[in-house]
């Protein structure tokens, strides 16, 4: 990348530069040095040779040649062996349009550090350091790729594109995190990079400098260093809070269905009940119709009948057992009530 | 061999005259031709091949594409007294390379009069407007984390009346007439950097992370509000579900109690007497046994006959 940087910067000083263009001065050197033997043959061969050798120039599958003819701008030429006519009349230069190009932002590389004109010491050494719109300080590295579009105005409009890219960037990101809270700076980014790139694509196209921006993209956004325990704390209170909730949640979990469940055993036990209640009640009152129908039919008898049943089935269960006459008055004599508890 | 060496050497001077009197006009490029430091003719701004008297006239080359140019970062208080750093640049071109030539004479001086003229109206700006202006683009609500009464407070002092757009342009308003006698014009200026300066960018810290346990704060004690809430209508449905159960129990219960009282009823009430006689014989069966003693006269019905058989 940097590679080719050189190359098209120096093209560009080249032009802006020297008031000679370089192949015409190149011509002279040869010239005075041919002035050795050789003859005129010689030297009428080597500049056809050199007129003949720059007639022609290949453009690689990634780029596009500008022809321009006495510095004016003629035509484009697309990739393959192309012919202009010779040095000194028309110039070519190459411009690598398919190529995407990368800058990064925040990244604290000793070549940023160096390019960046941080006279305020280290006050502005930190590019990605910016302000957010509620006056907080957010760090922000991110990246901008982007392709010459235009190698008309890529060449011929802004004096250092790339320099203007850089400085655009930064205005650009600067400009859309102003307007968003710390929140929005560290939790949306997405949203931040597409319109940072809305925002410099339109300023770039504005310049005219011939760029497409093919895409930014955000690094991990974050807060500096001193607050970042702070925000720490912020998410993990919202885990405990979250946490604290599901605990509850749990509990409630655990105690409400069991509850529902003995709620109905009570109500289920109050049907059995009810059931045996009333099941027993007609059973009871149907055998007493049933006995009292024969119980009518003769009274006195089934009375004595079932009071003699009665005593023929308790008598032999009964304890000691006391008949006293009629006569006697006085029964505690003969009780002997102490042995009987003493027995107990 | 003579005559052709003359030939050459003719043909050769002819060549470097037609060399030095042709000039070429980049894209890029505008000129100026001068003659002893005198402006001669118009300004050349179309690219292409001119001619001139050589030696005699010279080109003054300027660019005519954009250039940029990069303010001197300063130390600049808002009107709400912060210290801030505001780094801006700018984009300008030759618009009248005669009076540049003139006044200017090349890109460096220009850089500096540049200087002298932006960094000011920069200054000016800056100073009578507060800090928020000059982050802020626009009014938009942010998702801050405050609510209640951070809120209302906060969100209003970060409303802007101009915003940063606007303070640009000004600027540009105020440097571009200053100038124009330059032949220069100024396309646009722009703030690329501005942040606080380390002494406030501290106390700023200091004040993030204040806000910051606060709001940790907020959110913890909304996590117990929230389980304790949960809690309670546990609490409250435990009850509810445990007295309905009792209510719905006790209910049917009753029901069947009443029915069954007057199953019993209806069935008893053909004869009570009956219905005791036979209850009472049924109850000495079930309640006594052999822990009871049973002390009996003979006067009773069962040992009427031990005495003797007449009824």
């Amino acid at each position: 990348m940097s590679w080719d940087w050189e190359k098209l910067k120096e093209q560009q000083q080249r032009k802006g530069g020297g008031g000679i263009p370089p192949q015409m001065s190149d011509l002279f050197e040869k010239f005075k040095q041919l002035k050795l033997p050789g003859g005129p043959l010689l030297i009428l061969l080597i500049i056809i040779l050199f007129f003949g050798s720059s007639t022609f120039f290949t453009v690689g599958v990634d780029e596009v040649g500008v022809v321009q003819r006495f510095g004016k701008f003629i035509r484009i030429t697309q990739p393959g062996l192309n012919f202009k006519l010779p040095a000194g009349i028309e110039k070519a230069t190459k411009v690598k349009v398919r190529r995407v190009y990368k800058e990064e932002f925040g990244f604290r590389s000793t070549r940023e550090e160096a390019r960046s004109r941080s006279r305020g010491g280290s006050e502005t050494a930190s590019v990605s350091l910016m302000l957010t719109g509620d006056l907080n300080v957010a760090l922000v590295p991110w990246i901008v790729q982007y392709r010459i579009k235009d190698p008309y105005d890529f060449l011929f409009k802004v004096a250092d594109v790339r320099r203007l890219l850089i400085d655009m960037s930064e205005a650009a990101m600067r400009l859309v995190v102003g307007d968003r809270s710390i929140n929005e700076v560290i939790s949306k980014r997405e949203e931040i990079a597409i319109e940072a790139r809305n925002v410099l694509q339109a300023e770039m196209d504005n310049a005219e400098s011939g760029i497409h921006i093919v895409t930014i993209e955000m690094k991990k956004t974050n807060v500096p260093g001193p607050v970042q325990p702070s925000f720490n704390e912020v998410n993990q209170a919202i885990q405990e809070k979250e946490k604290m909730i599901y605990q509850a949640l749990e509990d409630y979990n655990k105690e409400i269905p069991t509850a529902r469940g003995e709620a109905d055993r009570t109500v289920k036990i109050a049907e059995g009940y009810a059931l045996d209640r009333v099941n027993r009640a007609k059973g009871d009152a149907s055998r007493f119709v049933a006995v009292f129908k024969e119980y009518a039919k003769a009274k006195d008898v089934t009375r004595r009948r079932l009071y003699l049943e009665m005593v023929k089935d308790l008598f032999p269960k009964l304890g000691d057992k006391y008949i006293i006459d009629s006569n006697q008055q006085n029964l505690l004599p003969l009780l002997n009530l102490g042995k009987q508890i003493g027995v107990k | 061999m003579k005559s052709k060496g003359i030939v050459l050497i003719v043909a050769a001077v002819v060549i470097a005259l037609v060399y030095f009197s042709a000039y070429i006009v980049d894209e890029t490029e505008q000129v100026v031709v001068t003659q002893f430091g005198r402006v001669v003719g118009e300004p050349k701004q179309d690219s292409g091949l001119y001619f001139m008297i050589p030696f005699i006239q010279y080109p003054n080359r300027f660019p005519k594409n954009l250039q940029e140019w990069d303010g001197d970062p300063g130390q600049i208080p808002t009107l709400d007294k912060t210290y801030i750093w505001v780094d801006t640049f700018a984009r300008w071109k030759i618009v009248d390379p005669v009076k540049f030539f003139q006044t200017v004479n090349n890109t460096i001086s220009a850089q500096g009069r540049l200087d002298d003229i932006i960094d000011p109206a920069v200054r000016n700006l800056i100073t009578e407007n507060r800090l928020i202006e000059a982050v802020r683009q626009t009014n938009r609500s942010m998702d801050t984390f405050e609510h209640g009464v951070e809120d209302a407070k906060d969100q209003k002092s970060f409303q802007i009346t101009i915003g940063r757009e606007e303070i640009t342009k000004r600027i540009l308003k105020q440097a571009q007439p200053k100038l124009s006698k330059f032949g220069i014009e100024v396309v646009d200026v722009k703030i690329k950097r501005i942040n606080y300066v380390e002494q406030v960018r501290n106390s700023v810290y200091g004040r993030m992370i204040a806000e910051r346990r606060q709001i940790a704060e907020k959110f913890r004690s909304e996590g117990q509000g929230e389980a304790r809430k949960i809690l309670g209508d546990k609490e409250k449905e435990l009850k509810q579900i445990t007295s309905e159960a009792y209510r719905k129990a006790q209910t049917i219960k009753g029901k069947a109690d009443a029915e069954s009282t007057e199953l019993y009823a209806e069935a008893y009430g053909i004869d009570p007497d009956f219905y005791s006689f036979i209850k009472t014989l049924e109850i000495y069966g079930e309640a006594l046994g052999k822990d009871s003693s049973l002390v009996i006269s003979t006067d009773s019905e069962f040992f009427k006959y031990l005495k003797g058989y007449a009824p």
